[in-house]
C-alpha cells in the first residue's frame, strides 16, 4: 500500500486521454450515424421512419451498460475478436446516434410549418427543403442541446471501466485499490471529468441563452 | 375618519419617478375612481395600498395599518385590504370554491365547512354559486372575474381594490363585472377603482383623481370633473377616451 | 456463425432475474421520491435570497452534472467508510441514484418554479399567504404539473442507470443477469433477455406515469393557459 502521490495523479491524466478519444470518436461517429437515422426518421416512407423509430427507441429505453455487454459478446460470437475498448466504443457510438438522432428530429420538427409551405412553394424537392432551408435552421437550434449531450458522452465513457478498459474510471478503481485513499482518488478523478465537463456545460448553457435572446428579438419584430 | 390616508407619497422605478408628492383621503363607504393615461401612476398607486409595491416617501394608511412603515403586518393588512387585478390571477389548478376558500383557510385557519359556508355566500352575491365545483378554465372572462371579485370578498376585507378589472374583457362581458361592483357600492363598501370606463365612473363614483405624469392633477364629483374640467389635460382626456 | 442460440434458462434462473428487476424498480422509485424531494428544497435554496443556500444548491447540481454516476458511487461506497460510515453495496446504490436524482430534479422543478407567472405569486400574496403557504398552494403543483414530462424523462434515465451500481455488486437486474451468464455461459442470451426486461420496464413505466398524470393533474389544461388573461 502506498500514499496518493503526484505520480497517482499523472496516471489518471494519463488514462484521461483514452476518455477523450473515445468520448470524440462517439461523438463524431455518433453524429454522423444519427444525422443519418435523424433523416430516416423525417422521411416520407412509413417504413423507414419505423425503423428509424425502433432504432432510437431501443436505444434509449435500454441501459448503455447493457449495450457495450451485447456490443461485446455479440461481437465475439460472430466471430469477430475484438478487444474490449472497441466495441465498447462501437456501442457508445451507437447509443449517442439514438440521441442525437433524436434531438435533430426534434429540432426539425421545431421548425414552423410555414418554412416548409414557402419552400414548397418555390417548387423544391423534399430533400432540397431539409438541405437548403430546414436543417440550416435546425442547426441553429440544435447546437445548445447536442454540446449539453457531448457532456454525456463524455460521463459515459466510464461504463467502459466496468468491462475493463482502463479509462479514467477505471485508472482511479486501481490506483485506490493500492492506495486506499478514495476520497483523495476518486475525487481527483472527479474533478478531471469536471474540468472535461464543465466547459461544455457552461458552453452549451450560453449557446441556449443567445438562442433565446436572438428568437425573442425576432418577435419584436 | 378616512379608511385610506395617502400623504405626500413619492414612488421610483429605478431612476424613473412615477409618483410625485401623492395626496388623497378616502371615507368609509365612499367610492374613489382613479383615472388618467397609461403611465400617469394610477395603477402603481394602488398596487402601494396593499404593499405590493413599496414607497421611496410619505406615508400611507389603511384601515388602522401604516403601510409604508418598514415591518407593517402585511399579513394582517391583506385581509382588510382586498385587489382584484386586470387578468384575474385565478389559481388553474384549484376549483372555484378552493380559489375562494384558500385565504380562508390558510391564513385566517378557518375549518373546511365553516369557509365553504363563506364561499357559497360570497358566491351567490356575484351570482356564480352554481359554479362553486368548476375550474377557472371552464369559465368566461366576465366569470372568471368575477370570482376574483368573490374570492377578495371572503376574508371581509374594509377596503377594495379595483385594478382595470374590466380592460381584459370582452365589451359583452363587461357589463356583469360592473353590475358586481355597483352592487358592492350599494351595499357600502369602500372601494377604490382604476378604470377606463367613464360612464361607469360617472355613475358609480363618490370622487374621481384625474393622475397626469405621476401627479393628482384634478380631484373632485364626478359631475364636476367630466362636465367642467379645470385644465387642458383633462379636457384632452376626456376628449379621447370619449367613444 | 457457428452458435446456436440458446434461451433455455431454468426456473432459478427466471427467478434471478425477476427479482433483481423488482430491485431495480425498488432502487428507482426510491431514488425518485426522495429525490423529487431534495430536487424541490433545492429549486427553492437555488433562487434564494440567501447566499449560502444559492452556493450550496448550485456546487451540488454542477458536480453532478459534470462527473460521472460510476464515480459518484465509488466515492460514496469506497469513500464514506473511509471516514466511518459502513454501507452495504445496496444501501450505497439507493444513496447514490437518490443523490444523482435530486441534483437533476433541482434543476427540472426550478425551471417550473420559474414559469409560473408573477402574477400568481403576486395574488396570493395579496390574499396574506406567507411566502411558504404561497409557495405550497399556489406555485408548487403548477410548476410540477408543468415539468411533469421532463421529471418521468429524467427517472427513465434514473431506472437505465441503475445499471451502473452492479460495478459495486448491488444486487438488481443487471447484477442478476451477471450472475446467471456467470453459471450458464450464455452470456448473449442472457444478457439479450436482461435487455428487454430493461425494454419492457421503460415502456411499463411510460404507460404507468401516463396514467398517474391523467389522475394527479385531472385538469391538465389548466397550467398556465386558462384562468389568467395574461402569461
Amino acid at each position: 500500500m502506498r500514499d496518493f502521490s503526484f505520480i497517482d495523479f499523472n496516471l489518471l491524466l494519463f488514462a484521461a486521454r483514452w476518455t477523450i478519444l473515445l468520448s470524440l470518436i462517439a461523438f463524431f461517429g455518433g453524429g454522423l450515424v444519427g444525422a443519418l437515422v435523424a433523416t430516416l426518421r423525417v422521411s416520407r416512407s412509413p417504413v423507414l421512419r419505423r425503423i428509424a423509430q425502433i432504432y432510437i427507441l431501443v436505444l434509449q429505453g435500454t441501459p448503455l451498460l447493457m449495450q457495450i455487454f451485447l456490443a461485446y459478446f455479440g461481437l465475439a460470437l460472430l466471430g469477430v475478436d475484438l478487444p474490449a475498448a472497441v466495441s465498447a466504443t462501437i456501442a457508445l457510438t451507437t447509443y449517442a446516434s439514438a440521441f442525437f438522432a433524436e434531438i435533430w428530429r426534434g429540432t426539425i420538427e421545431a421548425i414552423p410549418r410555414p418554412q416548409w409551405e414557402g419552400s414548397s412553394s418555390l417548387g423544391l424537392t423534399r430533400t432540397e427543403q431539409l438541405r437548403y432551408v430546414i436543417v440550416p435552421q435546425a442547426m441553429r437550434i440544435a447546437l445548445a442541446p447536442t454540446v449539453g449531450f457531448a457532456v454525456q458522452i463524455v460521463k459515459n465513457t466510464s461504463l467502459t471501466a466496468i468491462i475493463g478498459f482502463t479509462e479514467l474510471a477505471r485508472a482511479s478503481q486501481l490506483i485506490n485499490n493500492a492506495t486506499f485513499q478514495p476520497f483523495l482518488v476518486f475525487g481527483c478523478a472527479a474533478a478531471i471529468y469536471f474540468a472535461m465537463c464543465f466547459p461544455l456545460s457552461v458552453l452549451s448553457r450560453k449557446l441556449e441563452r443567445r438562442l433565446h435572446v436572438g428568437r425573442a428579438g425576432l418577435a419584436r419584430q | 375618519m378616512s379608511v385610506v390616508q395617502v400623504s405626500h407619497v413619492n414612488k421610483s422605478f429605478g431612476h424613473v419617478p412615477v409618483l410625485k408628492d401623492v395626496s388623497f383621503t378616502v371615507e368609509r363607504g365612499n367610492v374613489v375612481v382613479l383615472i388618467g393615461r397609461s403611465g400617469s401612476g394610477k395603477s402603481t398607486m394602488l398596487r402601494c395600498l396593499n404593499g405590493l409595491e413599496t414607497i421611496q416617501a410619505g406615508e400611507i394608511k389603511v384601515a388602522d395599518f401604516v403601510v409604508s412603515a418598514p415591518d407593517v403586518d402585511l399579513r394582517n393588512l391583506r385581509q382588510e385590504v382586498g385587489i382584484v387585478f386586470q387578468h384575474y390571477n385565478l389559481f388553474p389548478h384549484l376549483t372555484v370554491e378552493k380559489n375562494v376558500t384558500l385565504a380562508l383557510t390558510v391564513v385566517k385557519k378557518m375549518k373546511q365547512p365553516e369557509a365553504r359556508a363563506i364561499a357559497e355566500k360570497v358566491l351567490n352575491q356575484v351570482g356564480l354559486l352554481e359554479k362553486i365545483n368548476d375550474y377557472p378554465e371552464q369559465l368566461s372572462g366576465g366569470q372568471q372575474q368575477r370570482v376574483a371579485i368573490a374570492r377578495s370578498l371572503a376574508v371581509s376585507p374594509k377596503v377594495m381594490l379595483f385594478d382595470e378589472v374590466t380592460s381584459a374583457l370582452d365589451p359583452e362581458l363587461k357589463e356583469e363585472v360592473l353590475r358586481v361592483i355597483e352592487s358592492l357600492a350599494e351595499d357600502g363598501m369602500t372601494m377604490i377603482l382604476v378604470t377606463h370606463e367613464m360612464n361607469f365612473a360617472r355613475h358609480v363614483a363618490d370622487r374621481v383623481i384625474f393622475m397626469h405624469g405621476g401627479r393628482v392633477h384634478e380631484e373632485g364629483a364626478p359631475k364636476d370633473l367630466f362636465e367642467n374640467p379645470a385644465t387642458p389635460e383633462l379636457r384632452q382626456f376626456i376628449t379621447s377616451t370619449r367613444d | 456463425m457457428n452458435y446456436t442460440f440458446q434461451f433455455d434458462l431454468n426456473a432459478q434462473d427466471w427467478a434471478m432475474l425477476f427479482n433483481g428487476a423488482l430491485r431495480t424498480m425498488l432502487y428507482s422509485f426510491a431514488g425518485m421520491i426522495i429525490g423529487l424531494l431534495i430536487g424541490i428544497a433545492g429549486a427553492t435554496w437555488r433562487n434564494s435570497r440567501i447566499r449560502l443556500l444559492r452556493s450550496i444548491a448550485a456546487i451540488y447540481v454542477e458536480f453532478v452534472r459534470n462527473t460521472p454516476l460510476l464515480i459518484q458511487i465509488f466515492l460514496i461506497f469506497f469513500g464514506l467508510p473511509s471516514i466511518g460510515i459502513r454501507l452495504s453495496a445496496d444501501q450505497a446504490a439507493v444513496i447514490a441514484l437518490t443523490f444523482n436524482f435530486g441534483a437533476y430534479a433541482t434543476e427540472i422543478v426550478r425551471a417550473g418554479i420559474e414559469a409560473v407567472p408573477r402574477s400568481q405569486i403576486e395574488a396570493g400574496q395579496s390574499l396574506g399567504l406567507t411566502w411558504f403557504e404561497n409557495f405550497y398552494h399556489v406555485v408548487l403543483f403548477p410548476a410540477l404539473e408543468r415539468v411533469y414530462p421532463a421529471l418521468v424523462s429524467q427517472f427513465t434515465l434514473l431506472m437505465l442507470g441503475s445499471s451502473i451500481v452492479s460495478a459495486i455488486g448491488a444486487n438488481e437486474l443487471t447484477s442478476a443477469a451477471n450472475s446467471v451468464q456467470s453459471r450458464n455461459f450464455r452470456s448473449f442470451e442472457v444478457y439479450a433477455i436482461a435487455t428487454l426486461m430493461y425494454l419492457c420496464l421503460t415502456l411499463g413505466f411510460r404507460s404507468l406515469f401516463w396514467g398517474a398524470a391523467q389522475f394527479l393533474f385531472p385538469n391538465r389544461r389548466a397550467v398556465g393557459v386558462a384562468a389568467t388573461g395574461a402569461r
